[in-house]
């Protein structure tokens, strides 16, 4: 083997233009597509984590069907206090679970006493809303972010209704709810902080505490909208997922339907998309640095053979096994994807390197000036290093296929 | 018993929808230490001849047996097998690798084909390249060397496994005539050294008479049962 390594490597010097371009090709394909998967992949885990970290945590339960109408924040699809514990119970049993929050959510009219308007009220337990959401105390642009993120009495307001209602941190606003019975009831709160949206100016999301909530919507009883889930390790996300799921199956109603359904993330949210979005154009960038090491080592595998046609007549004619001829050739475009994967891979670390001490930022939504730290995960770099050099070997099976059956006279007559 | 013997041997070409007789069923036998060569103008078939006798090629009809192989027996990869082992070839344009040096063209069949270890292909190499006396040549590159020269490489290449028999179509073609001569005598020496029968084609009036045993093909037919110098 070595002997045909010694050997292939001296025949791709044989051209050593050629295989210096191809292998240019490749360190440049190579070198694209590891920066777009550090970069992209940089994206996404900050969107990711601005979204699950400050809004929706990994997961979600709720009652059946209140996703459906979760536009409506139906207060009848609420969780009550005995279905909350069975849900508590379950998560408190999967070790993979780090905390959870029980939110209240619903609809209702914001007063500042001179004009009114309407928001979408988070009724939240601060303490363990901060373990859930730990990014959320994070977005107060205005009011002491030290402490609680609410207390009773209090309310957090999205920046945009602030401006809009020309509310400041300290005024006194009147919050009137519909309760599930119909009727309408008030309470006024201490604007505590203002609160920047995090997909945008249009978010309308108050924050208050959950007692204050309940009390408002006059709820003889404990009961839940929602439960969000924080996992300790977001990339077992999938099956904590159909775990919790498999756990709640057994919560069911009087008709021994189950009552719960649980949502991760990428289901509560429209941002779920660009994360797919992202991972399809890292899949067409990888296909693209395919077809980049597929033509350049297929061409310059192709030129060789029809170069060397009458060597390859000579080195058959002598009694080299046409076992042999093919695995010289596949050495050939071997040590290329081998050589350009190593150089790719050595580029692309030095340029993630460099972006990673030049810091440069962007902005998401309403968060400013986030800083990209791309990095790349081992086993990103494995796979895209095993994929060239794959592709590189398939490129030059043709034409060794070609020059292992190449019948030696016509060979050794080519001119 | 014969090195080589053929029994109305033939080889026919298929062109469209023609066939083109190459060989018209020769019979001859070749000694063990023979230096043998096939005479006839272009196109008389003996390149056809060595081709067969080389494994490169099975003939239509008739029994040609090397070392007492039929060759009409070997399949693609045993034929290789065969050559590697037992025939050596030196051809009319030398078909020394242009990348590789002197001492690793002559290596080549030893370390790709018969996959001798190091040190005792280097010393085989080394022995060959003195027995024809490139030796102080051993780190150039064919584009270094003169053809009489690459066709000494050649001869060292083709007699560096040990075979049986060497073939070399047309050895002489490419080189004038004092460069011919010496390669002839340079084969005839490795003959006696090594004891291996060359078996060689030529056109030229001139060099045919250096061969000990005369073949001579005219359209495909030989003309005599192989005369004796």
């Amino acid at each position: 083997m070595l002997d045909i390594l010694s050997i292939a490597s001296r025949n791709l010097l044989r051209y050593r233009r050629r295989s210096m371009l191809t292998l240019l090709l490749i360190v440049i394909g190579m070198v694209a597509v590891l920066l777009f998967v550090a970069v992209a992949g940089s994206f996404k885990t900050m969107m990711v984590g601005q979204i699950t970290d400050s809004v929706l945590g990994h997961l979600q339960v709720h009652r059946k069907g209140y996703v459906a109408s979760i536009e409506n924040l139906p207060l009848n699809l609420n969780l009550r206090p005995p279905v909350v514990a069975k849900v508590e119970e379950a998560l408190k049993a999967n070790p993979a679970v780090e905390s959870w929050s029980p939110r209240v959510k619903f609809g209702g009219m914001f007063s500042n006493f001179a004009e009114t308007t309407s928001i979408r009220i988070n009724g939240i337990d601060p303490e363990r809303e901060a373990t859930t959401t730990p990014l959320l105390p994070g977005r107060m642009t205005e009011g002491d972010k030290d402490g609680a993120l609410v207390g009773r009495g209090q309310i957090v307001i999205p920046q945009l209704l602030a401006r809009g209602m020309k509310t400041k941190v300290g005024d006194t606003v009147v919050i009137v709810a519909t309760n599930r019975d119909g009727s309408v009831n008030g309470k006024t709160f201490v604007v505590r902080g203002i609160m920047e949206g995090v997909t945008g100016p249009g978010g309308r999301d108050g924050y208050i505490h959950i007692g204050d909530a309940r009390d408002l919507l006059r709820m003889t009883e404990a009961e839940v909208s929602e439960i969000a889930v924080r996992l300790k390790d977001f990339s077992q996300l999938g099956k904590v997922d159909a775990q919790i799921k498999q756990a709640l199956e057994g919560v069911t109603n009087k008709e021994g339907k189950p009552m719960l359904e649980v949502h991760d993330w990428t289901q509560l949210s429209p941002f779920a998309n660009i994360a797919k979005m992202i991972d399809l154009m890292t899949l067409f960038i990888k296909i693209m640095l395919v077809s980049i090491v597929l033509v350049a080592v297929m061409n310059v595998m192709i030129m060789a053979v029809f170069e060397r046609i009458r060597e390859i007549g000579t080195i058959a004619a002598i009694g080299m096994p046409p076992a042999r001829i093919l695995a010289l050739f596949l050495a050939e475009g071997l040590m290329l994807g081998v050589s350009g994967t190593i150089a790719g891979i050595a580029f692309s670390l030095v340029a993630i390197f460099g972006i990673n001490l030049w810091q440069p930022t962007f902005n998401f939504g309403m968060q400013q000036n986030l800083v990209m730290a791309p990095t790349i995960a081992a086993g990103d770099v494995l796979t895209i290093a095993a994929m060239v050099i794959i592709v590189a070997i398939l490129a030059s099976l043709q034409p060794a296929w070609k020059a292992s059956r190449m019948d030696p006279i016509t060979a050794l007559r080519h001119v | 018993m014969s090195l080589l013997s053929a029994q109305n041997v033939t080889k026919t070409y298929r062109v469209g929808d023609i066939d083109v007789p190459a060989i018209k069923g020769v019979d001859f036998a070749i000694e063990p230490g023979a230096f043998v060569a096939f005479v006839g103008p272009s196109g008389s078939g003996k390149s056809t001849l060595l081709n067969m006798i080389g494994c490169l090629d099975h003939p239509t009809s008739g029994t040609l047996k090397v070392l007492d192989t039929d060759i009409a027996t070997l399949d693609r990869h045993a034929a290789a097998k065969f050559r590697g082992e037992h025939i050596g070839f030196v051809f009319q344009d030398f078909n020394l690798i242009p990348v590789l040096t002197v001492f690793e063209n002559v290596e080549y069949p030893l370390r790709m084909v018969q996959k001798w270890p190091l040190e005792k292909r280097r010393a085989q190499t080394m022995r060959l390249l003195a027995a024809v006396g490139m030796a102080d040549q051993a780190d150039k590159r064919p584009d270094q060397i003169s053809g009489g020269q690459k066709q000494r490489v050649a001869v060292a290449r083709a007699l560096v496994s040990q075979p049986k028999l060497v073939l070399a179509d047309e050895p002489t073609a490419n080189l004038d005539h004092d460069t011919a001569y010496r390669i002839l005598e340079l084969m005839k020496t490795m003959r006696d050294e090594f004891n291996t029968t060359f078996v060689f084609s030529t056109h030229d009036p001139k060099i045919m008479g250096e061969a000990e045993v005369t073949f001579t093909l005219e359209d495909g037919r030989l003309q005599d049962g192989g005369s004796h110098a």
